[in-house]
């Protein structure tokens, strides 16, 4: 990509979960800064930091202490600040119900998070891949809902 | 006998661009500063043989051509996609090779490699976020929308939105619908 670097942040409670993120990232060929936080509340706080350089994409996970996805999602849909990123949910959660609730409360990508390691990159790099295609091309971000 | 020589590099560049412009054939004006401006249609053989002859000098011409071309190949694209005057039966590789005189083979590498997707999955995207639109704008079935888009039936219109988005037309359709009911409850 002509781009230097696409900017990535997770906030997921679970170690061995954010490691794995990382891990995937680091293997892909699309350069990619990743930041990642263990709760909602240090997201936030990172976020609504003035000298923040705000992420491209936000992964949440859901089930998280102090401050859970639901709630980061909601926060971060109110603030007009954050209209550009776009938000992914990251979640062991298959539930129908939990999907479609996320995706009317503004989430653009919704990933179920899976086990194997390869399959998590794929995912990863279609995420990215298909983020910077809306973009860089000037498609409506509103439409932008994307299951994995 | 060992002589010391001195280079003045912009003559020398200059003198060797000027030589191969007029080799070339190309009506042209030197700006300064390695900057050329073409003053007439520059057929693609003739700035490729103008490319040439420059390249065992270590000359290149650094308009950065590839953005340029795949910009010109999306915007074909969504050309084609969004204006239904276009001839819907035309083969899209086709339509591409012709308009942008150039083999799809060729346009088709240059895409992945510097987009890191494929032209066939750009087309897609677009004709999904064009059906995406006209799904929204509630005037057409999906029968209709997957007819507009050239697609051989609903069910494979159906298919591809789902394999690209995760999720079905109709699904799409309510959670639209309810995020709009959501904001203006707000």
């Amino acid at each position: 990509m002509q781009h230097d670097y696409i900017l990535i942040t997770l906030a997921d409670d679970d170690e061995d979960d954010r490691l794995f993120f990382t891990d995937a990232f680091d293997e892909l060929k699309v350069n990619t800064v990743v930041n990642t936080f263990k709760n909602g509340l240090e997201l936030m706080d990172f976020l609504n930091h003035s000298e923040t350089v705000l992420p491209n994409i936000i992964f949440l996970d859901l089930n998280m202490p102090i401050l859970n996805g639901i709630e980061c999602l909601k926060e971060i849909k109110k603030n007009d600040k954050f209209k550009d990123i776009a938000i992914a949910i990251y979640s062991t959660s298959s539930s129908e119900q939990d999907i479609e609730n996320t995706f009317v409360l503004g989430a653009n990508i919704y990933i179920k998070k899976p086990s194997d390691f390869n399959e998590l990159k794929k995912i990863l790099a279609d995420v990215v891949i298909i983020n910077w295609q809306y973009h860089t091309n000037g498609l409506n971000k509103d439409n932008f809902l994307l299951r994995l | 006998m060992k002589v010391y020589i001195k280079f003045d590099f912009n003559t020398v560049c200059n003198k060797i661009l000027e030589e191969k412009l007029a080799e070339s054939q190309i009506k042209h004006r030197n700006l300064g500063f390695g900057e050329v401006e073409f003053l007439e249609k520059v057929s693609q053989e003739k700035l490729r043989f103008f490319r040439n002859s420059l390249q065992s000098y270590g000359i290149e011409i650094v308009e950065n051509q590839k953005a340029i071309l795949i910009q010109k190949i999306k915007d074909a694209v969504v050309d084609l996609v969004f204006n239904e005057d276009i001839a819907i039966n035309v083969k899209t590789s086709v339509y591409l090779a012709e308009k942008l005189e150039l083999s799809y083979g060729h346009l088709s590498n240059l895409f992945s490699e510097v987009t890191y997707t494929s032209i066939e999955n750009f087309i897609i995207l677009q004709k999904i976020e064009r059906a995406k639109q006209l799904i929204l704008s509630n005037q057409l079935s999906l029968t209709e929308i997957a007819f507009q888009l050239n697609y051989s039936s609903v069910a494979h219109l159906s298919s591809q939105f789902k394999n690209t988005t995760g999720i079905t037309p109709s699904a799409f359709q309510r959670i639209i619908k309810k995020r709009k009911e959501n904001t203006s409850k707000n």
